[in-house]
């Protein structure tokens, strides 16, 4: 019963959420200077054509009646129809987010990795030059945001020695046999691990570029709790009997070690998401990021609508995900 | 005595040193642009276009860094850079600093309905990508040096929100506070007097640290080709431009990335140095 009070509120703090940022950009892209409607038409159009085409979008209506067609057809599924791109707002966003989202689900994978490794090397040789030397790593990894990271990739990897891909998402080249938009889960499905290679060796780099701070911050905040886990008597207890060190810090410490840095990721991977806008941008990858950046260029108003609810829904979702992992994880809050 | 915090501090203490060494050059070079640079940073010379630096071959002693695709001076844009680099870090990052921390302040202290109108502000501001946002922005107020640091501040005040209140229901929750209120001093004195100086310490780190991010928002602003204008020496322009001719001219897009790089990690590791000197367990 108590559960499920909680759950109702999250979800409407959750909708208010929501309806907040839709009321937020709503009004603040119609403050935008600069006709969308002249700026799709040809210079030698007529008055008359621009009149037309600006009631047909709805747009010479009150903001406050736009804001209403607008809310009555989400909730009918219908996101409107994007200016620049003259076709359905929803599905034009739902094409490009599965690479967004592969894209982010990547740089997640490589930030656990890395940061996990790092974790674990600095408490193996904990008050060594090794730790000091993690130590430096995390704080450079955590001041220095995603964007110069990519640029930085873009020059060292592209450039001096070009080992990976700096730009698109595919080689045009290959012979592209997708139904979906989940281009390395289906690349998988299929078996064609040539096209699963090559999609690898583009997302490489941005997807780095986005783990590097998310890296540094699990790394330090798991090495953190491990390190006090390290000093508990149950730690203490399995040493003695014998354990080796690296049974102690895997088996006994970790576990209890890892929760803190759980929900961190969680919250963390939320601005990883948001960091893929830009990143998208400096790798021309082909996502939903990318197309943002277009839509506020051509001032496309219903597209621009369409991706900023697309990215607050994700958002919220993966925070109602985070909280209900860590209150089925955590002991303490399970019998709550 | 013997324990670990000799070593810490020493340690502290380099970083503090290193970092507030290079921010005070850079902030010299931007004071002094128009008397150390040593070309018009906007004078182009198509005929001296994408020398490279000066130990390479075929350079010319005259531009010590370089030139870019129109002749322009490397070295002088970056000098000339710094100025609204550092302007945009200065004004945004205590502007944010400011209006962040005043809410924040308002709504761990008073709680009540005020904490629940700012926290849900904080929360629907949190939906949004900052990046996408501080793009939407720019594309209201239009581009120069006063939209962004507007941009930046309504994007980022969250940041110290968040900490701040949080900071502030700490502090409220402490036998201070209690004594004070038993003493019978009013509510607005005891915020101004008693809970804003111990939050202080967060606020100065957290100030850096988005005076690093100021620089990192006009770069990025820049590169979408929606800074201040498209020849004001900007070193996210000049990324951007190098960006564009990397195969040709690495070194146009190399050194400001060098200097924005050092310049971000100074500002953070300057911030991070000041919170452990007020940390009053470390001293």
């Amino acid at each position: 019963m108590k559960l499920l009070r909680a759950i109702l509120l999250r979800l409407a703090t959750m909708s208010v959420t929501l309806i907040g940022a839709a009321v937020v950009v709503f009004f603040v892209i119609r403050v935008v200077p600069g006709n969308p409607i002249a700026m799709m038409l040809p210079p030698g159009a007529s008055e008359e054509d621009i009149a037309r085409l600006t009631a047909h979008y709805g747009l010479d209506k009150t903001i406050l009646e736009q804001f209403w067609i607008w809310l009555t057809g989400v909730f009918h599924g219908d996101f409107g129809t994007s200016i620049s791109l003259r076709q359905p707002v929803m599905p034009l966003v739902l094409g490009r987010l599965p690479a967004t989202l592969e894209l982010a689900i990547f740089a997640l994978v490589i930030a656990v990795v890395i940061g996990g490794a790092m974790a674990l090397t600095g408490v193996r040789h904990r008050e060594t030059r090794t730790e000091t030397a993690v130590d430096v790593a995390n704080g450079v990894g955590l001041s220095i945001p995603d964007f110069l990271w990519a640029l930085i990739l873009i020059v060292l990897f592209g450039v001096l020695m070009p080992v990976f891909h700096i730009s698109g998402r595919i080689s045009p080249s290959l012979d592209l046999p997708f139904v979906t938009q989940f281009y390395v889960f289906e690349s998988i499905a299929r078996l064609r691990f040539d096209l699963w290679w090559d999609l690898l060796k583009h997302m490489f780099m941005p997807a780095l570029a986005l783990a590097i701070p998310l890296a540094a911050i699990i790394s330090q905040l798991l090495k953190q709790s491990l390190k006090e886990t390290m000093h508990l008597d149950y730690v203490t207890l399995s040493r003695t009997k014998g354990y080796s060190e690296n049974h102690v810090i895997l088996s006994e410490a970790l576990p209890n070690a890892v929760l803190p840095t759980l929900t961190l990721i969680g919250v963390q991977f939320t601005f990883l998401i948001g960091g893929t806008v830009i990143i998208e941008r400096l790798f021309s990858y082909e996502g939903l990021g990318n197309m943002a950046i277009d839509a506020v260029i051509n001032r496309d108003l219903p597209l621009i609508q369409g991706i900023v609810i697309v990215f607050a829904l994700l958002f919220t979702i993966i925070n109602l995900v985070v909280d209900m992992t860590y209150a089925l994880l955590n002991p303490r809050l399970r019998h709550a | 005595m013997l324990d670990g915090r000799g070593s810490i501090k020493r340690r502290l203490g380099a970083r503090l040193w290193l970092s507030g060494t290079w921010l005070g050059v850079m902030a010299l070079l931007a004071l002094f642009a128009p008397l150390i640079s040593p070309h018009d940073p906007l004078a182009q010379d198509l005929f001296a276009g994408r020398l490279p630096p000066f130990w390479a071959s075929g350079s010319d002693p005259a531009y010590l860094l370089g030139t870019d695709s129109l002749g322009r001076d490397v070295l002088s844009r970056l000098i000339h850079g710094a100025r609204i680099a550092f302007s945009v870090a200065l004004i945004a990052g205590l502007a944010t600093a400011i209006v962040g921390s005043l809410l924040g302040l308002l709504a761990g202290y008073m709680r009540g309905w005020v904490d629940v109108v700012i926290s849900r502000l904080v929360d629907i501001w949190m939906a949004f990508p900052p990046v996408l946002f501080a793009i939407l922005l720019i594309a209201v107020l239009g581009t120069g040096l006063t939209s962004i640091i507007i941009a930046i501040v309504v994007i980022d005040w969250t940041r110290f929100c968040r900490v701040v209140r949080a900071e502030a229901m700490n502090q409220s929750a402490m036998d201070y506070v209690s004594s004070a209120i038993v003493a019978g001093r009013p509510r607005r004195d005891i915020l101004w007097r008693e809970i804003l100086p111990n939050v202080l310490p967060t606020i100065v780190a957290l100030s850096t640290l988005e005076m690093g991010i100021a620089v990192i928002v006009e770069a990025i602003l820049s590169f979408v080709n929606l800074s201040i204008s498209t020849d004001a020496p900007t070193w996210g322009g000049m990324i951007a431009e190098g960006r564009t001719s990397i195969y040709q001219a690495w070194w146009v897009l190399a050194f400001p990335l060098a200097v924005l790089f050092l310049t971000v990690l100074s500002f953070s590791q300057f911030g991070e140095g000041l919170k452990d000197r007020f940390d009053p367990v470390l001293r």
